[in-house]
């Protein structure tokens, strides 16, 4: 069987007649991965400012462990999501494995790592340097965290949008809990992976395509608020 | 209405001691309401670990610091404050807050802060974007936001313009002059004879010399403050 060269012609003739297919494929990543970068900045960015100013026993254990899970393989956290959503898991129940929600909450296992592990460093460093006038001042635990927080908000848009980097490129956790099915639960990556090897190049690069202006807008956004962040530095 | 100090500060055998130096060596001091005190010493003496002490913000290896009035408000300005990243009236408006100031005189604190320490004009830039000596006078500002009776100056006029180390000594003189009782580490002899009215003078961590400025200045008592006023090395 010979597979036909695409040309880039075909592919961005689906991008640019607004494929209904190939959209509806991006539509459902982006939902699902920007849900997840969501999801992970609520658990992420509060977990992180505790961790920053928390002192328990085991706490330098924890911070390690939490940078760790920032290299999670995605079939691993696929492979536990999808366990923990099967029949017999414990949250078997709520017949959520192999829909959108579980692609957001295997994705939200990968993110939330990166987006707390950034966010406690961010603030640990404000934190040292913000310490004294905010202990001067008599500000109480709360508002420190608070004030750090919004501190450190051109910082942690950097750490969101890392985490929202790692969402929609990723593809081994979706694949195992999401299970590719066709205008359910078909994204991006695992569109890609699948018709690249039915031979379906074209789609696949169109695909391509877009997630790569995804990416690229991404880096924009980060070098943004990066020259923002200068701004009032 | 400025509150001011009603009774001392009592400083009883202090002793800190950081990654095996001793920073301040068994300190024994009162400061009492009055004209400012400087506190005066080479590098590395002390000062400004004795102002840290004083406002507690540095655990104490042994000793105490007592506030004969617990209640009584305090302020510290560091040698490089560091600023929010907002607006200079908004620094102000986040210290009055943290004072706990009624919101609804806030507004009108505001103003009368940057009035105070010359910053009008200036309350919509960035804290941030402001020369050196805007950003100690809005921290000074910061600093009466919570109307202290004793407030800490810790270099208040170091890396400053002869000008911008002027308006500071301005401010903190007419402070003085309206009951808040001044103590400030500096090195600047010239700001010390213009402003303290006592002087405590520490060398490597130890209290050597404490008494009225004028004393001070015209007849030291010991070697090692004859030595620093004269500008020769210690040892």
């Amino acid at each position: 069987m010979y597979l036909s060269v695409p040309s880039n012609a075909s592919a961005l003739h689906l991008i640019l007649t607004w494929d209904p297919a190939l959209f509806a494929i991006v539509r459902l990543s982006l939902a699902v991965s920007l849900s997840a970068t969501l999801l992970g900045a609520l658990l992420g960015v509060p977990g992180g400012a505790l961790l920053a100013f928390a002192q328990f026993r085991g706490r330098e254990a924890v911070v390690v462990a939490l940078n760790a899970l920032m290299g999670l393989p995605p079939v691993v956290a696929g492979l536990a999501v999808f366990l923990a959503l099967s029949r017999s898991g414990p949250f078997g129940k709520f017949g959520l494995l192999f829909t959108p929600q579980a692609m957001v909450i295997a994705q939200t296992v990968l993110v939330a790592p990166i987006i707390a592990a950034l966010s406690r460093q961010t603030i640990e460093d404000l934190w040292r340097e913000y310490g004294d006038e905010l202990a001067a001042m008599d500000v109480g635990p709360l508002r420190r965290m608070l004030t750090l927080i919004r501190e450190a908000r051109f910082s942690l848009v950097t750490a969101l949008l890392a985490g929202f980097g790692r969402a929609s490129a990723e593809v081994g956790a979706i694949l195992i809990v999401g299970g590719n099915i066709a205008g359910f639960t078909r994204t991006m990556t695992t569109a890609i992976a699948l018709e690249t090897s039915e031979g379906n190049l074209n789609f696949a690069l169109g695909l391509g395509i877009v997630l790569m202006f995804i990416v690229a807008a991404i880096s924009a956004l980060a070098w943004g608020a990066r020259r923002a962040h200068d701004r009032y530095a | 209405m400025t509150a001011t100090l009603e009774s001392p500060i009592r400083f009883e055998d202090v002793v800190v001691r950081s990654g095996g130096a001793t920073i301040l060596d068994g300190i024994t001091l009162e400061i009492r309401q009055g004209p400012p005190t400087a506190v005066l010493g080479p590098n590395g003496s002390g000062k400004t670990t004795l102002l840290r002490a004083a406002m507690g913000l540095i655990a104490l290896s042994r000793g105490r610091v007592i506030w004969g009035d617990p209640g009584a408000a305090r302020a510290i300005v560091f040698q490089r404050p560091v600023m929010l990243r907002r607006s200079a009236s908004a620094n102000v408006r986040y210290a009055l807050a943290a004072a706990r100031v009624e919101r609804r005189i806030r507004k009108r604190r505001v103003a009368e802060l940057f009035k105070q320490t010359g910053l009008e004009g200036l309350e919509a830039r960035p804290a941030r974007r402001l020369s050196g000596g805007e950003q100690q006078r809005l921290a000074l500002a910061r600093a009466l936001a919570r109307d202290p009776s004793v407030l800490f100056l810790d270099e208040p006029g170091a890396s400053l313009d002869p000008y911008a180390a002027r308006a500071i000594e301005d401010v903190v003189s007419t402070m003085s002059g309206a009951g808040v009782k001044v103590v400030m580490a500096t090195h600047d002899l010239g700001c010390a004879r213009r402003l303290a009215g006592d002087v405590v003078f520490l060398h490597r961590g130890r209290l050597v010399e404490t008494g009225p400025a004028d004393e001070f200045f015209k007849c030291p008592a010991t070697e090692e403050a004859r030595k620093f006023l004269a500008g020769d090395l210690l040892d």
